[in-house]
């Protein structure tokens, strides 16, 4: 199922957070050779990480990590606008977009987690007026989000070939939301439990709802 | 009743004069002039600087601000406990409530007129600064969503208009870095203003639309603006773009 954890809340699921920042390691340092840091627990963890970001996680059935991305506003601080700025015109900055980073999937998960996240990102923009998410990715992702049927529209790109790194946007566009949940495997009124799950039980304006 | 579509008076100018203000008592008639603009019961902001020191204002009644304050709420208030360190905005409906002391709190809120409903916006500020901007009214839940849906772009736009002011009283505050565009704002501003569409200017930018929107936006909130059109006369009238 999907997560939807801030930082200040992942003491409340140990072995999913554990998993992830093990994941992390996994695919930012040994698999990409990322120059990140990696901590004595052998976790991935960065300054952003101390900005209580709210987190999307895939949990496999046992509990752990499956897949998760980090989400913080822009109008705070961010690796796009601190880290990235040679690869965009300028500081993005909104209330109305988020920095979506460090989309990470753990060794051999399906394509369907690539996608069950990207459904948990088109949650945040419906529900929460969300209109982009602006994010750092690098060349091996481009053929996951694409055939998740979710590519970014790239702003700028810096290196060449496998080890090019690219800043990203991305948009909401409910054809693909559809087309994303079929590549899940998760029906859209599953995805919406899982955020209600998370976020509290949302009036429902339109249909009926039962408790 | 909320009203979806009528408003009493225009959005825009009042929070061009609560930019131009000074002051706290500025936010105090914004905050009473996008109730009466809404037609919704109450506008609150509220927000702890980054000294830790809490201000507020808004148009819940003295009796039941002073009320919250005697009894120490802050540490009841699912609001508060819903929304602080956190940054998405809330339906007050998605919040928990199911503990007693919650809901006496909640029966004692509607009793002081507070409303049933409710809809908050936190923000966290650079240095630990954190603030809350709520809206609240009374009535059913069907028109409440439908009303939080059509408005939830503008309150969460207007919320950070709030802020953005509220920045300024910080202690030690640094004299506001200029807000320039970036050359692709300039870019899209320039030919906004020109009068092309944004098809022309994605076109002429070799960049998709939605590309574009992010600039657009990006844009507009460094120009305090609560729309497109609003932003490029900005722009013109600060000098940041020439036409």
């Amino acid at each position: 199922m999907l997560r939807y954890v801030y930082a200040s809340d992942l003491a409340d699921h140990p072995k999913l957070a554990r998993t992830m920042f093990r994941d992390r390691a996994d695919q930012f340092k040994t698999r990409l050779g990322w120059d990140v840091d990696i901590d004595a627990h052998g976790h991935e963890r960065d300054e952003y990480d101390d900005l209580n970001p709210l987190y999307v996680i895939w949990e496999e059935p046992d509990g752990s990590h499956g897949g998760s991305m980090r989400f913080l506003p822009t109008v705070g601080r961010t690796m796009v606008n601190e880290h990235f700025t040679d690869l965009i015109s300028g500081p993005i900055k909104s209330p109305l977009i988020w920095e979506c980073t460090r989309f990470c999937l753990t060794r051999g998960a399906g394509g369907h987690v690539a996608a069950a996240l990207m459904l948990g990102g088109g949650e945040i923009m419906q529900n929460f007026g969300v209109e982009h998410f602006v994010g750092v990715f690098d060349a091996r992702m481009v053929r996951i989000y694409r055939m998740i049927g979710s590519s970014p529209e790239v702003l700028g790109s810096a290196g060449s070939g496998r080890d090019q790194i690219s800043v990203g946007l991305w948009h909401f566009d409910p054809d693909a939301a559809a087309k994303v949940a079929e590549r899940a495997g998760v029906p859209l009124e599953r995805s919406r439990q899982w955020f209600d799950r998370a976020f509290g039980t949302a009036p429902a304006p339109t249909f009926a709802q039962t408790a | 009743m909320v009203s979806v579509t009528t408003a009493r008076q225009p959005l825009e100018p009042i929070l061009e004069d609560l930019e131009k203000a000074e002051g706290l008592a500025a936010l105090q008639a914004a905050s009473e002039e996008i109730r009466d603009h809404y037609g919704v019961d109450h506008v609150v902001y509220h927000w702890v600087d980054s000294a830790g020191d809490q201000y507020g204002c808004g148009t819940y009644s003295d009796t039941w601000r002073d009320r919250y304050l005697e009894q120490q709420y802050l540490r009841v208030d699912p609001v508060i406990l819903g929304c602080f360190q956190r940054f998405h905005p809330v339906d007050w409906k998605r919040l928990d409530w199911s503990s007693k002391a919650a809901r006496a709190f909640q029966a004692e809120a509607i009793e002081h007129g507070v409303g049933n409903q409710g809809f908050s916006v936190p923000i966290r500020g650079p240095n630990g600064q954190f603030a809350l901007f709520t809206v609240s009214h009374s009535c059913d839940d069907d028109m409440w969503a439908e009303w939080t849906d059509a408005h939830r772009r503008d309150l969460i736009l207007i919320a950070h208009t709030f802020n953005e002011k509220a920045l300024e009283f910080e202690p030690d505050r640094t004299p506001e870095q200029s807000q320039s565009l970036s050359p692709r704002e300039v870019d899209a501003m320039t030919f906004l203003a020109m009068g092309y569409s944004r098809a022309q200017v994605a076109d002429t930018l070799a960049i998709s639309e939605h590309t574009l929107r992010v600039y657009i936006e990006s844009a507009r909130f460094k120009l305090g603006a609560m729309n497109t059109t609003h932003a490029v006369a900005r722009a013109m009238s600060r000098g940041l773009i020439v036409v």
